[in-house]
């Protein structure tokens, strides 16, 4: 054999040389060229899609928190006040109260007689009798005189913000074009003002032919008892079962099931725990429908392999020597738990647990099973009694104001989809930085 | 006595419990710290616990068992003749719920004494307007025997509340004494205290199995109730779906394939989109990208998984679908629907994305560097290594990432509730709206639900055949991802 290579011909001499790319090279760096340039378009597509969400939900929500209002002044004296409180359409007789108020501006404001008085009344939303008879509730001493801000018709709103045109006014059984232009005069006079609207953020849901006046304020509340009921719930919970699985259990059949359990319940689609909920909590166990407190015991179920992973992930970073030291100086099994190990991976446990949260948070499906999709028109009073009450949740909120016509609900929920993005922002903002200041590395 | 007020009172006397317990620990010892077996505060956690723990747990029970008891007992005093034809047993007694209720408000805002709760009868007061007047609307008249119902509910669940009471009370008391008596300075407290917490977390543990239990035979016994009055063949093989809205009369047919077709299709959709966009994403991240570059784009890629369904809803609602329609669907001609398969398909996609190229970066970066080096040497040009050496070990991981992903696809309600419309179809143009299992599951269970009709036990038959598909999906995926795991530890 080792004549047969030295007598062999040497190897032809390649054309090339190292400096000089042949075709077949020149063909696989080409290829290598494209391979990196998938990966990049690929992460260049996945940022682009995170901006055109983000910037498409700004865009249609911004202005939900700016509203069109009209500024009048009012009087009401005792005598009205009661004689309205008396009569069987007490909204209508306020609405004259309102009335009285605007012919008073109009004829100061000199527009001139084109004006119908039905039509100035028409760019009116029609919360504004109640909410001058709320006004007028509340008030002590008697005659009320003020200069009172109304909520503008939603239509009437659009127009200054784009979405109502002259066209569309035209076909609309609701405004004209000449209620349109009449609102342009009065926005001129400086009698109707777009400015920020506090309302959006504490009203309650208007009904669903006055998109102007429905606000995010029962969704608040119901989201916050929810929350309030996933803490209790899922943070001791989660933490006592991660305790006994990581530091105590045996390794046997039982915990090997209850692991497999939590991973498998980690996956399991969220509407499965809505079906769940309404079985269980609602049709056996009696629960009233709509409550935040059946919606929170669902979202528990939902958070809690959340907090359970972070957590046992959390307890199995502190270092075995901690776990030596304390028994060799003679600290029970327990003690060494729940004296060394738990202070000690606390930081990861309260970030698992916001990030858990803010799921929970932003979770709808499950709620729409256990009836959470209600017209609510009343805050539900203070917990632990507020916790039966019915309530929506913020995300829910949203789902409900896609589901009518009216378009300019569109804008309302873009702009509850903000101020929700915006708590799971602070959420995670604040998971990061308890992780960026307490994170131990050992 | 309301529930919240038993609760401080049984956190009250647990206080006392400990200060009790210390104390007589420390005076059988003297005063003496060092002759008693265990630290001085386990002896008050000991009585403490022995007195909240069991009377936490009959309370517990009681509250879950009670208005079982109540509404079966109320249930068979029910004459046949409250029942009338077009009414069931479960109507009725809803309606002797609300009654009862209603009355509770009446007494509570002084509108009606106490007495004069227990004692209308429909013969003398009009109770409806009674009712009315404090703000409880009442749907129909109410008779004599639904009041009657109404005020033997309201009777005997005060009653039961007060048994309640004073079980729940007494059961603290017995404990607090049990362990009071017992309480002595070779009493081995830590060992005793120790072992009621393990059981406690014990407990806790055992609420993930629970869940589990729950949700299997909440919608096992459903869907028995529904394949009682439906046929499964039909329910499975059926390729029409068409509930009967009013619920009763019109015949109702629930065929489920167009409703798997219309799930299977944008799932479809949706992985065609993530799985390149992912992969490739994942494979620039661990192979290409510099560490600065890496630290930018991973936690933006992953932001996209943090973002609520509805959000990606929404998007597909007001931008995604209407893009879709105006700019592809109907110059096409395709249809002008704006919700469709497609519009659902892609924006689920955008949602998949993280799931696909975070646990493909994780798998891809578990591939031994010698590999790599090993092809290296050989000759291999970066990208041959990755496509012929990489991947290639990587493979079952990634499936794994895969198949998790399509869990998440097939288990997606927000999106396709939003997205894909409402009308069960089979049709393989992706422009046309279409629908699936989890809307479905939606659209029946929203709104009124009366637990004996088909259309609303359907949902359940819908839901457990959504649960079984995506926990196989998983278990498979978790299957072949540990198994790879072990491949090269």
């Amino acid at each position: 054999m080792s004549d047969a290579t030295a007598n062999s011909t040497p190897a032809t001499p390649s054309a090339s040389s190292l400096f000089k790319q042949d075709d077949r090279v020149k063909r696989r760096n080409a290829a290598e060229k494209r391979f990196k340039a998938y990966g990049l378009t690929a992460i260049g597509v996945g940022v682009t899609m995170l901006i055109i969400l983000v910037s498409s939900v700004l865009s249609q929500g911004l202005s939900s928190f700016r509203q069109t209002f009209v500024t009048l002044p009012i009087t009401v004296t005792q005598a009205e006040f009661e004689a309205a409180e008396a009569s069987m359409l007490k909204t209508g007789k306020y609405k004259k109260l309102i009335q009285r108020g605007l012919e008073q501006r109009l004829a100061t404001a000199e527009l001139g007689d084109v004006v119908s008085i039905k039509d100035a009344m028409g760019l009116l939303s029609g919360q504004a009798p109640a909410d001058l008879r709320m006004a007028a509730l509340a008030n002590q001493t008697w005659p009320l005189r003020q200069e009172f801000r109304f909520l503008a018709n939603g239509r009437v709103d659009g127009y200054f913000k784009g979405r109502v045109t002259m066209e569309i006014a035209e076909r609309d059984s609701r405004i004209s074009p000449e209620q349109l232009e009449l609102s342009q005069q009065l926005a001129d006079a400086g009698i109707m003002e777009t400015r920020f609207n506090r309302g959006f953020l504490t009203r309650t849901d208007g009904s669903p032919t006055r998109p102007e006046a429905a606000g995010l304020g029962v969704a608040f509340l119901g989201s916050l008892y929810m929350m309030m009921v996933v803490l209790a719930l899922a943070l001791p919970i989660g933490v006592a079962t991660s305790i006994y699985l990581e530091e105590l259990a045996p390794k046997n059949r039982w915990t090997d099931l209850i692991e497999v359990n939590i991973s498998n319940l980690a996956a399991v689609p969220s509407i499965v725990f809505g079906i769940l909920g309404l079985a269980i909590f609602i049709n056996f166990a009696g629960l009233p429908q709509s409550a935040p407190l059946v919606g929170g015991l669902v979202l528990t179920l939902m958070t809690l392999p959340t907090i359970i992973i972070a957590t046992r992930a959390s307890l199995k970073s502190v270092p075995p020597s901690i776990r030596d030291a304390a028994l060799g100086l003679g600290a029970s099994k327990m003690q060494t738990v729940f004296h060394h190990v738990l202070p000690l991976a606390a930081p990861g446990i309260l970030t698992g647990t916001i990030i858990g949260l803010a799921q929970a948070l932003g979770e709808t499906a499950p709620l729409l099973l256990i009836g959470m999709v209600a017209l609510v028109q009343n805050y539900p009073s203070a917990p632990p009694a507020g916790l039966e009450d019915p309530a929506t949740a913020l995300p829910v909120q949203v789902y409900i104001w896609t589901t009518r016509s009216d378009p300019a609900f569109v804008e309302r929920a873009s702009g509850a989809i903000i101020v929700l993005l915006a708590f799971l922002l602070i959420m995670n903002i604040a998971a990061i930085l308890l992780r960026r200041r307490f994170e131990r590395r050992w | 006595m309301p529930v919240i007020w038993i609760l401080t009172l049984i956190l009250v006397f647990s206080i006392i419990g400990f200060f009790l317990g210390r104390a007589r620990a420390m005076t059988s010892a003297g005063g003496d710290m060092r002759s008693l077996h265990s630290l001085p505060s386990y002896y008050g956690y000991n009585s403490a616990l022995f007195l909240a723990v069991p009377s936490l747990i009959l309370l517990g029970l009681w509250l879950i068992l009670q208005p079982i008891y109540i509404e079966s007992r109320i249930s068979s005093l029910l004459p046949e003749t409250a029942i009338s034809e077009d009414t069931t047993r479960s109507l009725v007694m809803s309606d002797v719920r609300r009654v009862a209720e209603g009355l509770d408000v009446a007494v509570d805002q002084g509108a009606m004494t106490a007495d004069e709760a227990r004692n209308i009868r429909t013969e003398f007061v009009d109770v409806r307007e009674r009712l009315g007047s404090v703000g409880v609307a009442l749907g129909s008249e109410v008779d004599a025997p639904i009041l009657n119902a109404a005020q033997q509910y309201r009777e005997l669940s005060s009653t039961m509340n007060i048994v309640m009471t004073v079980l729940v009370l007494a059961l603290g008391a017995a404990g607090l004494t049990f362990s009071y008596v017992r309480t002595d300075k070779d009493f081995r407290a830590r060992n005793v205290v120790e072992s009621v917490i393990k059981g406690l977390l014990i407990l806790a543990s055992t609420i993930a199995i629970l869940t589990t239990v729950g949700i299997v035979f909440s919608m096992l016994f459903e869907t028995r109730n529904f394949f009682t009055q439906y046929n499964w063949v039909e329910f499975f093989f059926g390729t029409v779906w068409d509930p009967s809205f009013s619920g009763r009369g019109g015949l109702s047919e629930f065929g489920l394939i167009p409703l798997l077709w219309g799930t299977l299709y944008i799932s479809f959709i949706a992985l065609s989109v993530a799985v390149p966009i992912g992969l490739f994403a994942a494979i620039y991240m661990s192979e290409y990208a510099s560490p600065r570059m890496r630290s930018f784009a991973k936690p933006v890629i992953e932001v996209l998984a943090g973002i609520p369904t509805i959000v990606y809803g929404l998007f597909a609602l007001i931008t995604v679908g209407p893009f879709l329609r105006d700019f592809i669907a109907e110059p096409m001609g395709l249809g002008s629907s704006s919700s469709s398969v497609m519009t659902a398909g892609l924006v689920m996609g955008i949602m998949l994305i993280p799931f696909v190229s975070s646990l493909s970066d994780d798998i891809i970066n578990a591939v031994p560097q010698a590999m790599r080096d090993g092809s290296f040497g050989l000759g291999a040009t970066h990208s041959e290594t990755i496509r012929q050496v990489v991947i290639p070990a990587a493979l079952p991981g990634i499936v794994g990432a895969i198949l998790l992903a399509t869990s998440r696809a097939i288990g997606e309600t927000m999106i396709v509730v939003l997205g894909a419309g409402a009308a069960a179809k089979l049709d393989l143009n992706p422009f046309e709206a279409m629908t699936t299992v989890t809307v479905k599951i939606v659209s029946q269970l929203t709104g009124d639900t009366d637990f004996s009709s088909p259309e609303t036990l359907v949902a359940f038959a819908l839901g457990l055949t959504l649960f079984v598909m995506t926990l196989g999906l998983n278990v498979l995926a978790l299957y072949i991802v540990r198994k790879y795991r072990e491949q090269y530890e």
